[in-house]
């Protein structure tokens, strides 16, 4: 069996890849449901009323997907200019902390400054946090040749020691009976709740606003094209003029910034305060967005509420059917890898090896 | 009657729409030295590739020794008696010379390499074919000869009675070339069967006993040596006359436009000592050598894409120095040397390509909000006059560059170097191997656009190992070997003696 | 400074570093040997923590230790087929593939733990491995069998890749898969054996946690060992004494940093200890990266017969 590239994509493949990726992972979600031993269509259908069947549903999945369209645009940005970032979930930590340690107040006091300064250095700060986190292993691989993949997953847990550490120790929520979790963010920097009775913020907009913001980055600027050129080709980029160390510390800063600011966001818009727990694995999720949004800022919105939908389905299937909420997991890990095959195959013929006469 | 060791039928193979080889039949003789010649592309390669089993022909059979040989598979062809010489060295740099040798010949699930043993034999077959190697030496450490000679050993020690060798003289001097000729006289004497790709005319003619031109993936002739010439060799690849380009001498030579006095840059081989060399507007300067004495160097540093160590550097009468964005468009045009990995940027649309070294100019881009963003409408306008102007064929605009032709893509990047979008011509130009690999009518159109740019003004450089095209295209001509340049003397007052003596070093 | 001389000074210091660098030998020999043949896997942390579910799971349903060792090694060499197919078979970006696997290994295994154990609210246990007390070797008596085997494992594979047609092979699809295809080497064929035995070695690593070092399988068990095992790779620069040489002082620091937050050394937060074999790993990294010659095609997608 060999593959040979088409010379042109057939648009019969562009439709039926996605399509055919889709089942299969339903089928093989499918067998795992039955070995639960819970019915295949109700546990199916449970999740889709949970995600997507009410207009509560739709809220609870959109508040999910604020995170993940930001992690996915992280990853985005990074992957497309060959930068493998796989730290965003300390990046996504360290902007959480940024962001309490601005505008975190102690049980009910003044905030130091008018509201618009503290919410927009609140932000400023914890992109910042992100892009340093992030700007450390990208020059180490610029300059010196260190694999970004294991310096930026060892980051992960060194950050989140380093938040453990403080959430124990400076940073501390005294009032928060023990648990360990931050000071909580001054009410007046949270961010509004456009619907009654749920939980979606007006994060929502800024990460929408991001994903368009970066969608025109990529398509028209310079900027976009020294970072698609540079993770074409970086050699052809380097003689095109492509500036490469700026260009490489550019994306970082950006990648590490957007990673920052979902943690921001998630503390201004959900939670109020940082905790051990508040990312459930976002920053990595975020990876799995990005492939599955074939490294397009539009498709990273899709692929989130997609994502999103699945998670949130889950936890509402689990308290109905039974299933382990896992099951979500499988579904985004097995799409991913079917996606991927279904893409090469929009770009690539089989061939099965023949014999001559 | 000479039995016959191969026998090739009805070969056809096809590359999506493109067929590269049409329907060939040939045989070989034992001890015969065949020589299969054809421009680039016209199939030469693809076919000894199917006969050594690294593709499949769509269509055909191969007979070797009588036997039908399985398709597909190397270790078939091996196993028959093939051995072949690739182009590009199959080595690898981090292990030694035993262990390149040895790989594949002893079956895998023995639990200990008989490492001595191998030694010895290999060894013994140095010796007995005249190739004296040192198995221990990493391959990395090694000059393009010696990996040539690991390269063939690696078929003569598996006993090979057929030996293909790929355009085996392309990186060796005319005295290298010369060691290789005996050495394939040595192995015809032992009994083998030999195919020679080529497509330099003069060389098939001392080394072959008969001669296949294949040509646009089909075989156009066959005759014996001795009964034909050089002309007749060059109509039957070519298929009709070719314009060759004219060269009049330099008609008026103006200004330097760019100098380099006592350059040093890089480390190892490869590296420049003390290099001076001075390019003057309206002549053509060509640098002959074996590629890897330092011409990459050279050409970096005059491509904007590095800085000497010491030694001093100028374009136009100040330091070359700062980003290649500022220097395109002070008039610097450049041709790399692989069109594929440097030239282009493969996945991107050809008008992205067209003016990738110029986006950062305000021809085709302005600041807004602190980014610089694409003037598109001016970009692709400018894209469409290049590919108007230089025949760019192969798809729109927005087709991908990897989707070009060899030849199609260099005229792209000749094109994207020489047309400024503000009209003004190049002044300098620099052409690292700008002809490697293209069909006879590219050669001459890339040929008659660097005289054309000469004429028009500019300061011409031209690298190359094509001593031919040296000849033809030089105005002056100056010599590389081991990063030192001999001085550029008219090209008259070289000879192809000369020029092979200062390109092994004895000048 | 006088607390860390006296633990380093003390045998069951010793004792516990053994302990922590086996899953690490394991898990490291099994990187090494698919990058060797010129492929990344990212699949360990996944295959891991899979490779420890099936193994305890094994023995807890009634097989053996061994037996238990065995399914997971065979777990994980299944992975590492599918691992194979996507990256090998398919030319698929390593990176991607390799992530994929560990979120799928990682998945599979919690939902068949919940499944089959749905209202635990401590995780059973098995009896695990017992020490080798008849060795009456110091340090290594206080050891499990799999630990010998790990530190065996390490001649071996040195002798298999330097000494062997079959490592040759492995070596030379690492470095120019045309080269090897040239002499008959199937590419394809060697990296998917190299992989599937590194994963499977990646499996066993696993099985060391639920077998060996702890008796019952709970989550985040793994806790990024599988990506250690990754950098210790590159600190190895691909070889396997070397790469023990890097499991034994991850281990080190990992036993010293636990030793010296019991020693109530309080000034510093304990997590700045549990940091510290992170950080060294990076820091390691800088300094092997500017002499790393890396198998030159390493994570170059080799498609045969491609124009």
């Amino acid at each position: 069996m060999r593959l040979e590239r088409r010379t042109h994509a057939s648009p019969v493949a562009l439709v039926v890849a996605p399509v055919a990726a889709v089942l299969a992972t339903l089928l093989v979600s499918a067998l795992l449901v039955r070995w639960a031993g819970a019915p295949v269509g109700r546990t199916y259908a449970a999740m889709l009323e949970g995600g997507f069947g009410s207009v509560f549903a739709w809220t609870e999945t959109l508040t999910r997907a604020v995170p993940l369209i930001l992690t996915g645009l992280a990853a985005t940005v990074a992957f497309k200019a060959r930068l493998f970032n796989i730290g965003a979930e300390g990046q996504l930590y360290g902007g959480a902390m940024a962001a309490v340690a601005v505008g975190g107040v102690q049980g009910g006091a003044e905030l130091w400054g008018p509201v618009w300064l503290v919410f927009a250095l609140m932000l400023a700060a914890a992109a910042l946090a992100g892009a340093v986190l992030l700007l450390g292993p990208a020059w180490m691989k610029a300059r010196l040749g260190v694999d970004e993949v294991v310096t930026t997953l060892l980051m992960n847990f060194i950050v989140l020691l380093g938040v453990s550490a403080l959430l124990d120790g400076p940073m501390k929520d005294p009032t928060a009976l023990g648990w360990p979790q931050s000071v909580p963010l001054a009410g007046e920097l949270e961010l509004s709740r456009p619907v009654q009775g749920a939980r979606l913020h007006t994060g929502l907009f800024i990460a929408a606003a991001l994903a368009l913001a970066l969608w025109q980055v990529f398509r028209r600027s310079v900027l976009g094209f020294d970072i698609r050129a540079t993770g074409a080709n970086a050699r052809a980029a380097a003689f095109a003029g492509v500036p490469a160390l700026r260009t490489a510390m550019v994306v970082a800063a950006i990648s590490g910034a957007l990673a920052g600011l979902a943690g921001a966001i998630e503390v201004a818009g959900r939670t109020g305060y940082v905790t051990m727990d508040m990312s459930p694995g976002y920053g990595y999720s975020g990876i799995v967005i990005a492939m599955l949004a074939g490294l397009h800022p539009l498709g990273v919105l899709g692929a989130s509420v997609f994502v999103a939908g699945v998670l949130v389905g889950a936890d509402t299937m689990s308290r109905v059917v039974g299933v382990p909420t896992y099951i979500a997991d499988v579904i985004v890990a097995t799409s991913l890898i079917a996606v991927l095959v279904a893409t090469l195959l929009t770009q690539y013929r089989v061939r099965w090896a023949r014999s001559t006469r | 009657m000479v039995p016959s060791v191969l026998r090739l039928q009805h070969i056809t193979k096809r590359f999506g729409d493109l067929v590269a080889n049409d329907d060939i039949s040939l045989e070989l003789s034992r001890g015969e030295v065949l020589a299969l010649l054809g421009e680039n592309g016209a199939g030469k390669s693809t076919l000894v590739s199917i006969l050594f089993g690294h593709y499949e022909a769509d269509e055909g059979h191969i007979e070797v020794f009588g036997r039908p040989l399985p398709p597909g598979q190397p270790r078939a062809a091996l196993d028959a008696g093939i051995g072949m010489v690739h182009q590009h060295f199959t080595l690898a740099d981090n292990l030694s010379v035993l262990d390149n040798v040895m790989l594949g010949t002893e079956p895998w699930w023995r639990p200990w390499s008989a490492r001595a043993t191998a030694r010895a034999h290999l060894l013994a077959t140095a010796q007995r074919f005249g190739l004296p190697v040192q198995p221990e030496a990493l391959v990395g450490s090694l000059s393009v000869g010696e990996r040539q000679r690991v390269e063939i050993l690696k078929a003569l020690v598996r006993g090979a009675r057929i030996l293909i060798l790929d355009e085996p003289t392309a990186v060796l001097t005319p005295q290298e070339s010369e060691d290789l000729f005996t050495t394939l006289g040595q192995m015809v004497a032992e009994g083998l069967s030999i195919i020679f790709i080529s497509h330099k005319l003069a060389e098939v003619l001392r080394v072959s006993d008969r001669i296949a031109v294949l040509r646009a993936g089909r075989l156009v002739a066959q005759a014996p040596a001795h009964e034909v010439t050089q002309a007749q060799l060059a109509l039957w690849m070519v298929g009709h006359a070719i314009e060759l380009p004219e060269r009049a001498p330099a008609a008026r030579v103006g200004e330097p436009v760019c100098q380099l006095e006592r350059v040093s840059a890089g480390s190892g081989r490869g590296r420049l000592s003390e290099v001076s060399l001075e390019l003057r507007a309206g002549e053509i300067v060509a640098i002959a050598g074996v590629s890897g004495n330092g011409q990459a160097m050279l050409a970096e540093l005059l491509c904007g894409m590095a800085q000497p160590a010491s030694g001093q550097l100028r374009f136009l009468g100040s330091s070359m120095s700062g980003e290649v964005a500022t220097l395109v468009g002070q008039g610097l045009a450049r041709i790399p040397e692989d069109r594929h990995a440097v030239g282009v940027v493969g996945d991107l649309p050809l008008w992205e390509n067209a003016v990738s070294e110029r986006l950062r100019s305000p021809a085709f881009s302005r600041r807004a909000l602190g980014l610089r963003w694409v003037r598109r409408g001016a970009a692709v306008a400018h894209a469409q006059r290049i590919v108007d102007d230089f025949d760019v064929r192969g798809g729109g605009l927005a087709t991908p560059a990897r989707a070009l032709s060899g030849g199609n893509m260099q005229k792209l990047i000749l094109g994207r170097a020489l047309r400024s979008p503000d009209g003004k011509p190049a002044r300098l130009i620099v052409a690292h191997q700008p002809t490697w690999g293209l069909d006879v009518g590219a050669v001459a159109y890339v040929q008659q656009q660097l005289i054309d740019a000469r004429d028009a003004g500019a300061a011409v450089l031209v690298i190359s190992d094509d001593l031919d095209e040296v000849l033809t295209l030089g105005d002056r001509v100056a010599v590389m070997h081991h990063g030192q340049l001999t001085a550029a003397r008219p090209g008259a007052d070289w000879s192809r003696e000369s020029l092979g003596l200062a390109m092994a070093g004895a000048a | 400074m006088g607390d860390i001389l006296d633990i380093v000074a003390s045998l069951p210091f010793w004792v516990a570093v053994l302990r922590i660098a086996t899953p690490l030998v394991f898990g490291t020999l099994g990187v090494l040997l698919c990058e060797r043949a010129g492929v990344l896997n990212l699949g360990i942390e996944g295959i891991m923590v899979a490779g420890a579910f099936c193994g305890w799971l094994a023995v807890y349903a009634g097989w053996g230790l061994w037996a238990g060792v065995a399914v997971a090694a065979f777990t994980g060499a299944a992975f590492g087929l599918l691992h194979a197919g996507l990256t090998v078979g398919l030319a698929l970006s390593q990176h991607v593939s390799g992530l994929g696997i560990t979120m799928l290994a990682t998945a599979l295994s919690y939902y068949g733990y919940r499944v089959g154990f749905p209202k635990v609210s401590t995780p059973p246990t098995i009896t695990p491995f017992a020490e080798m007390s008849h060795l009456g070797i110091p340090v290594l008596s206080q050891q499990t069998p799999l630990t010998l085997l790990a530190l065996a494992l390490v001649p071996l594979l040195a002798w298999g890749l330097n000494r062997t047609p079959a490592g040759l092979a492995v070596r030379m699809v690492g470095e120019n898969p045309q080269a090897a295809e040239g002499q008959g080497v199937s590419v394809a064929v060697t990296r998917t054996v190299a992989i599937v035995v590194g994963s499977a070695l990646m499996g066993v690593a696993g099985s060391f946690l639920t077998l060996a070092a702890f008796n019952a399988f709970f989550f985040n068990m793994v806790n990024g060992r599988g990506w250690v095992c990754v950098a210790l790779v590159v600190f190895a620069s691909w070889r396997p004494g070397k790469a023990l040489l890097g499991a034994v002082l991850f281990g080190v620091f990992d036993a010293l940093q636990l030793r010296l937050q019991q020693a109530g050394s309080g000034a510093l937060p304990y997590q700045v200890y549990l940091m510290l074999p992170y950080a060294l790993s990076i820091v390691a990294l800088v300094v092997v990266a500017r002499r790393a010659t890396y198998p030159q095609a390493l994570m170059k997608p080799y498609r045969k017969g491609e124009r």
